[in-house]
């Protein structure tokens, strides 16, 4: 119970900046909340957030994990597709679904183990390791897919994008499913702890026994695992592999929704529910942006300016302000500390 | 010394004159962008097809997206003496200095494709399609399409600010001007990518009453319409019969959806750029005939009436 409250006191920001951005959009597009079923399936625009955020949920998860270390993952886009194309080659040579599955997440788990062994064995920092791969990754995908979009017919691996399971969205199911997995991977063993330990100071943990290579190692291949998840559904949305666009810039949405989601770049304490909440923001304003009817050339502004709010509100030093002003002095105090933590 | 230098001249001279007058195939350079879409690939794959038809020994040399790759190819071109120079430019400016180095060696230059910002006396001719032109033919499709029926149509933009999204709106535009029942009541980018026409193409459908009061989809790119495509149908409406599906481009896929009655009209984008060139300059160095300085490709309409499965088998092994 105290364990619940403890979590949603943390995602409290995250909800309400969720709440206030989907209170916007409902303002603008008045149908917004409705939720009918087609083809078998829900069908509404709230779906489609949760939907469309998938890839960007899942990059989150290995982002979050990634960032808590004080490292970053520039090369998830470039791993999505990657992945994306070795499972539109693996399925359009025959060789069945499970092996396909099997052979894109393998791929995305050994781009994972390059990055960790550059970071963790020879010691690059991290935005220049992953950022080899960012670049190289791109080129290996469009080799993959000789510089067309390979596309294929494979129900059951087109399933993975467009299909539903008891009316849900497949992409939805997976990301819950793997924001589950991991949070109670490393939340209900001390690894999460370990992380944190890493990251908030390297030599400190190596000096009290944690064996920090082979945990960075194993971050890294996380977020290679997750991109490669995230390349799969990509590729079967559209029943094609587009190395030149799969993935392309969602590094940075990564990124942005772990910031958003309250996870210091300095590195430590992380929260992947929050990341995924963040990850969810992201998509509300994409998907808001869209329904609003504005002419495209706003789009991006009106993304930056909508974020540029959030991160605002949440920086510690407008938030101690705000709490300054309050009557009850005592309380304000109260906040503040927990702002610092 | 002096006298040793001019008999090697003349030696080099000799041979140059004995290679070009004996060699009955005609040598020309080829400096391509590099193969960053399916389209550039097709066009290589064409140029290739076309120099061996007409018999002409085709040098292609591929710049990787980078310029100075370009301009070195074309000065290899000039040192090695070819009868003319094709060069799909990868930007508009900076060609003017191995331009006037290509016409003191009195070697034809012509544009594929795109062009550059140098003065037009540099090079010999240019071959293009008209984007603005391309909009308009996929209009005026549609105008014939609904007659007076009342028509919301829902547009699909490429990348915003890119020349292509920018000239193909303009024309689509003027296609469907002067007839008031054509209606465009939604414009959004999706990048020229199957992902974006796809997730854009969700959003139109809710926005516009479930796809409903939507007549027609224009969109400025194939890729594009068949995200598009997916995306009614998982709204479950028919493609090409509830909603009109118009676009650009007339890649292989496109074919495909056309052929199962998915897609109703492309606007071809043609990757036959070198054909056109080739026959320019055949003119030019048989007699000296001065093409224009623009040849307009023709932007051909392709509907589910030309036999959409015939040039789809035509058209998967180009590269696309």
């Amino acid at each position: 119970m105290t364990a619940a409250k403890a979590i949603l006191r943390r995602v409290a920001p995250q909800l309400l900046t969720l709440a206030a951005v989907l209170g916007l959009i409902a303002l603008v597009h008045p149908g917004f909340f409705d939720v009918s079923i087609a083809n078998g399936r829900l069908y509404g625009s709230a779906i489609d957030i949760l939907n469309r955020g998938a890839p960007v949920a899942l990059l989150a998860i290995g982002m979050t994990l990634v960032i808590a270390t004080r490292g970053i993952d520039l090369s998830v886009g470039a791993v999505m597709a990657i992945s994306g194309a070795v499972a539109a080659a693996a399925i359009t040579s025959g060789i069945g679904l499970v092996p396909t599955l099997a052979l894109a997440l393998v791929t995305g788990i050994a781009c994972g183990l390059w990055n960790g062994l550059l970071v963790a064995v020879l010691g690059i920092q991290p935005i220049v390791a992953t950022l080899i791969l960012m670049v190289a990754g791109r080129g290996i995908a469009q080799l993959i897919t000789e510089g067309a979009i390979l596309t294929f017919n494979h129900k059951g691996l087109i399933f993975f994008g467009s299909g539903a399971f008891l009316g849900i969205p497949m992409p939805v199911l997976i990301w819950l499913a793997a924001g589950l997995l991991v949070t109670l991977v490393v939340r209900r063993s001390a690894l999460g702890m370990l992380i944190e330990a890493i990251g908030v100071n390297l030599r400190a943990s190596t000096l009290a026994g944690i064996n920090a290579r082979v945990l960075l190692i194993a971050v890294y291949m996380t977020s290679g695992l997750c991109a490669a998840l995230a390349g799969v559904i990509a590729a079967a949305d559209i029943k094609g592999a587009d190395a030149n666009n799969a993935g392309l810039w969602l590094e940075l949405d990564a990124i942005l929704a772990v910031v958003v989601g309250g996870t210091s770049l300095l590195g430590g304490r992380f929260s992947i529910i929050a990341s995924l909440i963040g990850a969810m923001i992201i998509q509300a304003v994409n998907t808001g942006i869209l329904l609003s009817g504005f002419p495209p050339e706003f789009n991006l502004i009106i993304k930056a300016a909508i974020i540029l709010v959030i991160l605002v509100l949440q920086s510690p030093t407008v938030r101690t302000t705000l709490a300054f002003f309050r009557r009850d002095k005592a309380s304000a105090e109260a906040k503040a500390e927990t702002v610092i933590q | 010394m002096l006298s040793k230098k001019a008999w090697m001249g003349a030696c080099a001279l000799a041979v140059l004159a004995f290679t070009t007058s004996g060699a009955l195939a005609q040598t020309i350079g080829f400096s391509q962008i590099g193969s960053e879409s399916g389209w550039r690939a097709a066009e290589t794959t064409l140029t290739r097809q076309e120099a061996e038809k007409r018999g002409i020994d085709l040098k292609f040399a591929d710049a990787q997206q980078k310029q100075e790759n370009q301009i070195k190819a074309l000065r290899s071109f000039i040192a090695q003496g070819v009868d003319a120079i094709l060069i799909a430019p990868v930007v508009a400016t900076g060609w003017d200095s191995v331009l006037e180095e290509a016409k003191e060696a009195e070697i034809p230059v012509v544009l594929l494709d795109r062009q550059v910002d140098s003065s037009d006396d540099l090079y010999l001719t240019a071959v293009g399609s008209d984007l603005h032109h391309e909009g308009k033919v996929a209009g005026d499709w549609l105008v014939g399409a609904v007659g007076d029926k009342p028509c919301n149509v829902v547009e699909l933009q490429g990348t915003t600010g890119s020349s292509p999204a920018i000239k193909r709106k303009a024309g689509f535009e003027e296609g469907i001007a002067g007839h008031d029942n054509i209606k465009i009541v939604r414009s959004q980018t999706g990048d020229f990518t199957r992902t974006k026409g796809k997730e854009v193409m969700e959003s139109f459908l809710k926005a516009e009453n479930g796809g409903k009061s939507i007549c027609a989809l224009y969109a400025h790119n194939d890729d594009m319409a068949v995200g598009a495509i997916q995306a009614i149908k998982e709204a479950g409406l028919k493609p090409g019969e509830d909603i009109l599906i118009v676009s650009i481009d007339a890649v292989p896929d496109i074919f495909q959806a056309m052929a199962a009655g998915e897609a109703n009209a492309t606007v071809e984008l043609t990757p036959n750029m070198a054909g056109p060139a080739f026959d320019a300059l055949a003119a030019y160095l048989k007699d000296g005939t001065e093409p224009p300085k623009f040849i307009q490709t023709e932007s051909k309409l392709y509907t589910q009436a030309d036999d959409p499965q015939a040039v789809y088998e035509a058209k998967k092994d180009l590269g696309y």
